[in-house]
């Protein structure tokens, strides 16, 4: 039986990449298809009517939307490599954690970054309480998974890479080894990961786009 | 065994994020202590539970919290694997399921509270959202269930009913508090509005429900204070 694996998606998207390092970590094969977010393709527009956004994955012509989303459904349809443990408790921990990543960090982190300048001590603080969370929840662990690459890693990615490429777009500084040395540790770990390596865009062309996008932010040197 | 599985419940009557946990346990038949929070006034145990959010609900099994009501009811299922499962089997269904979950909880719920919350244009604006994203659940169940809705029983309730009992269930209060319908049969939830219907035909969420009085108050309280502190 032949099988088609779809993903739209775009390059500098942390929820993007986040499927295809779950598509590396487990060895499958896909095509992908880059989307210009100014202008979108019809086939995304048709696969993704509610939210007409990325990351899409259509699975022998089957549509899924949402990263989190997309995560469990790769781990519940290819067995091999879990990224989610068999334990409802440990599961439920990792859906917590991820939701709160997406629902509270990454925009306290923008804010941080690339707020208004009266704002800025204010956000940068808030921003530190909610990774001050997330340093603690890794305690003496290699990755958020344990001992291999877990959903709860690849959902931290924002964290893990992206974070660090906004403090250098925009000149703003949350995620000091002084403040978060697990953190920072698990980043490395995290970055150095074949299946994770291969899946990180560009620095630099990274940085020029936020700085286009957002402007260079309000503590740029 | 009786230390095997004790499970307690940590809400608060009016808050329909606790009614999903609630149904959840009741229609698995899951015994509970149940722990009414004030919520002006939090209990040290509810702050010890939740320290990242201080919110109910919070499930609580065998010493071990679970919060987020919709990552509670992922773990109800899949710990206790007797009666309903909320989720199916099929992992493409699952994925359709968690998607639209996820839409009532972030697009249509709270938008909802919105609306609770404001008044003049900034409600109306809202009113009109809410309305296009129900369309959009309306043919989303649709695309679910293809070849039908199955006939809903105690046996066969699943995590997107759980989310429409708990968001919709005390839609005539809404309707009262607000003046206004909010869900509508005819022009855009004829097929939302008849499960909601069936829904509550079943005998765990008759009992689950509060009163239709207490709901009222509870809502004209939260949208006065909400009013009150906006023309601040």
């Amino acid at each position: 039986m032949a099988e088609e694996i779809l993903l739209f998606g775009a390059w500098g998207s942390p929820f993007s990449r986040r499927v295809e390092m779950a598509l590396k970590l487990k060895g499958i094969e896909y095509k992908y298809i880059e989307e210009d977010i100014t202008n979108k393709s019809p086939s995304l527009l048709k696969y993704n009517p509610v939210h007409k956004k990325i990351p899409v994955l259509v699975h022998n012509g089957k549509p899924v939307a949402e990263s989190l989303v997309i995560l469990e459904y790769i781990d519940e349809t290819w067995k091999d490599s879990p990224i989610l443990s068999k334990d409802p408790y440990e599961r439920a921990n990792a859906r917590f954690w991820a939701k709160f990543i997406d629902e509270k960090c990454l925009s306290a982190i923008f804010k941080a970054c690339w707020g208004e300048e009266k704002e800025h001590e204010k956000a940068v603080e808030e921003a530190s309480e909610l990774l001050q969370f997330l340093e603690n929840e890794l305690k003496e662990k290699r990755y958020f998974g344990g001992e291999t690459v877990g959903l709860l890693d690849i959902a931290a990615n924002i964290i893990g890479y992206w974070l660090g490429v906004f403090e250098e777009a925009s000149g703003a500084e949350l995620l000091t080894r002084e403040k978060f040395p697990k953190l920072c540790n698990w980043a490395n770990e995290f970055v150095s990961v074949s299946a994770i390596k291969e899946n990180l865009p560009p620095r630099d062309k990274l940085i020029a786009y936020l700085r286009n996008r957002f402007g260079v932010g309000t503590t740029s040197k | 065994m009786a230390e095997e599985n004790k499970v307690s419940l940590h809400g608060f009557f009016a808050s329909p994020y606790v009614r999903r946990v609630d149904l959840a346990l009741k229609f698995k038949g899951i015994p509970y202590e149940y722990v009414e929070e004030d919520l002006k006034n939090k209990s040290s145990l509810l702050l010890k539970y939740n320290p990242v959010h201080k919110k109910v609900p919070v499930l609580v099994h065998n010493g071990k919290p679970i919060v987020e009501s919709l990552v509670i009811l992922e773990y109800i299922d899949e710990t206790w694997k007797n009666g309903p499962r909320f989720l199916p089997e099929d992992p493409y269904k699952r994925a359709q399921i968690r998607f639209w979950a996820s839409f009532v909880h972030q697009q249509v719920f709270e938008n909802m509270v919105l609306i609770l919350k404001t008044d003049g244009e900034a409600q109306e604006k809202t009113v009109k959202e809410v309305s296009e994203k129900l369309s959009l659940l309306e043919e989303g169940i649709k695309s679910i269930f293809p070849e039908g809705i199955p006939i809903i029983n105690q046996e066969n309730v699943g995590l997107l009913d759980i989310l429409i009992v708990s968001t919709f269930g005390s839609y005539k209060a809404q309707e009262e508090v607000l003046g206004l319908k909010l869900i509508d049969p005819e022009k855009t939830s004829p097929l939302l509005f008849s499960r909601l219907k069936a829904l509550l035909e079943l005998h765990v969420v008759k009992g689950a429900l509060p009163p239709h009085e207490k709901v009222v108050g509870a809502l004209k309280f939260m949208r006065q204070n909400a009013l009150n502190s906006a023309s601040v």
